[in-house]
């Protein structure tokens, strides 16, 4: 027996060198760390929340008055749809949306322009961008009340000066992020300065730019709601509001779903922007 | 009126020229003529100077001290008499091939006819005729300094600045376009002042070489390459390149460890 046993364990060592002689696949390690974006889960993960809200309206597991079913909601737009009500208030906050972000988006280019130009704007203008980007801009509106009256022009105001400290803060950045290579590239074949800035700082400055628009069409979304909801008549805010007052939390949140689909539809207008100015990335 | 301005002979001048980043003295009472059609091939220790000086001649740099010059005058067809080709080829990544080439032409007074003829013409000496409506981030590193090499030739410069231009590229690539640099100066109707590290494509294009001492670069010696640029294609011309080139090394090795060992300190 002890030759026996002796002899299987030394049969052992032999078979793990046969099996290490054995060729065997190099074992994969390089997965994970890149995520690709996968539309169809996002609208299925939305489909269900939506599905597991209705049934938890319809079930009655919820109370509808603090937290109104989907298909409620749904109707409630409808109605407001049909009334003329929702184009009344939309019609006054893209007004009031448009007006201001294109005033505030001028203004801020123009500055962002000379900041990133000029050494005598960025020193006065990084000074007065630093001081006041950090105020809440809707805590000016009573003061441009004050100055502009009731009417539509604090409101637009209000928005125009969200999106100008913004603005200018991204195309200024931008500005300074264009390579200087390919301003000294250009220099060096004497293109003249106006020619430099339209031809290689406004396209490098681009992408930069539109990012900020991104931000800039949230802000002034967030800033029309705010205005709305101090001083107008109508507007998705001034909605919101009166149905928050009178407890009518479907038509708030049929509001709230408005607001929610307008930045979508601004959100995909940029997308669309990017791909069409900035294909060369 | 001068000779040389009458035959439309351009030569640049390097006079004096000094240079101080802040505290930091750069370059050193720099003298030498690069005279029209000539090769002019600046090498030395890595800091001395080299592209800071290029910067001064080619009028992107305002020196210290001393002065570029200009003697005599460009071909009359020359757009941009002192034109750069850039080592990280400076193209622009919005712009096709074509359009990059094209983009020092659109200022300048040529009608649009006789623009997209010189854009046709310098992209089929480039051999970037197929890849026109391509952009940069599409093309290889060898295209893309062809691209600047293109875009170089549409202005007929008189004189090439280059900085290290292959330095960025791979040995077959840098190969390649070695070659083509050694076509393109062949008929010495354009001259060339090219600075690099390698010693090599000094000894191959240049027909002197000044060598800069460790910072601030100051001219140490200018070497006389006698062959012709034909001639050191030859198989039996290789062992006297080489030969210059370990002399060459031997000028500049030791303060070339120096440099080395202040780049490690700092």
């Amino acid at each position: 027996m002890p030759s026996a046993r002796c002899s299987m364990l030394d049969r052992a060592p032999q078979e793990t060198q046969a099996e290490e002689s054995k060729p065997r696949p190099v074992a994969f390690r390089g997965a994970g760390f890149t995520p690709s974006g996968g539309r169809a889960s996002g609208w299925i993960a939305l489909a269900l929340v939506i599905a597991l809200w209705q049934l938890a309206g319809s079930a009655g597991w919820v109370n509808p008055l603090f937290l109104p079913a989907p298909s409620a909601i749904a109707v409630a737009i409808y109605k407001l749809a049909m009334s003329g009500a929702l184009w009344q208030h939309v019609s006054a906050s893209v007004v009031r949306i448009g007006s201001g972000w294109l005033l505030g988006t001028v203004a801020g280019v123009v500055v962002g322009f000379a900041i990133g130009l000029s050494t005598l704007a960025r020193g006065v203008g990084i000074t007065f961008i630093s001081a006041l980007f950090p105020i809440p801009k809707i805590a000016l509106l009573p003061l441009l009340i004050l100055w502009l009256g009731i009417g539509e022009e604090p409101k637009i105001a209000t928005i125009a000066l969200g999106v100008f400290f913004s603005t200018a803060i991204s195309v200024y950045s931008g500005v300074d992020a264009v390579p200087r290579n390919l301003i000294r590239m250009a220099q060096s074949f004497n293109v003249p300065f106006h020619a430099i800035v339209r031809r290689v700082v406004w396209p490098g400055a681009l992408p930069s730019i539109l990012a900020g628009f991104r931000i800039t069409a949230s802000v002034a979304l967030l800033l029309v709601v705010s205005a709305e909801m101090i001083g107008a008549q109508f507007g998705i805010g001034a909605f919101v509001l009166q149905a928050g007052n009178l407890m009518q939390t479907d038509q708030l949140l049929a509001g709230v779903v408005i607001l929610s689909l307008f930045g979508l539809a601004v959100g995909r207008l940029i997308n669309m922007l990017e791909a069409r100015l900035l294909h060369w990335r | 009126m001068t000779n040389h301005e009458k035959s439309n002979h351009m030569d640049l001048i390097a006079d004096q020229i000094a240079h101080r980043f802040g505290g930091l003295d750069v370059l050193d009472k720099v003298s030498f003529t690069v005279a029209s059609g000539e090769v002019v091939a600046i090498v030395g220790p890595s800091g001395c100077g080299k592209s800071t000086l290029l910067s001064i001649l080619g009028g992107l740099l305002q020196p210290s001290a001393g002065r570029a010059e200009l003697r005599g005058a460009p071909p009359a067809d020359s757009l941009n008499p002192l034109t750069f080709v850039f080592q990280d080829f400076a193209l622009l990544p919005w712009c096709t091939v074509e359009a990059n080439v094209e983009f020092p032409l659109v200022h300048a007074a040529l009608a649009v006819a006789a623009r997209r003829a010189v854009v046709v013409d310098a992209l089929r000496r480039t051999g970037l005729s197929d890849f026109r409506g391509a952009y940069p981030k599409q093309l290889s590193g060898g295209m893309r300094q062809r691209v600047g090499i293109a875009r170089a030739l549409a202005v007929r410069p008189a004189i090439l600045l280059m900085d290290e231009p292959l330095s960025a590229l791979d040995s077959q690539t840098r190969e390649l376009l070695m070659e083509d640099f050694i076509d393109l100066l062949a008929d010495g109707a354009m001259g060339a002042v090219y600075v690099t590290h390698n010693l090599e494509e000094a000894v191959r294009l240049a027909d002197r070489i000044v060598v800069l001492s460790r910072r601030p670069g100051r001219v140490r010696e200018i070497v006389e390459i006698s062959m012709t640029r034909a001639e050191r294609g030859a198989i039996d011309a290789r062992g006297k390149l080489l030969a210059l080139q370990n002399d060459l090394w031997s000028l500049i090795r030791e303060e070339a460890i120096d440099a080395e060992r202040e780049v490690q300190h700092a």
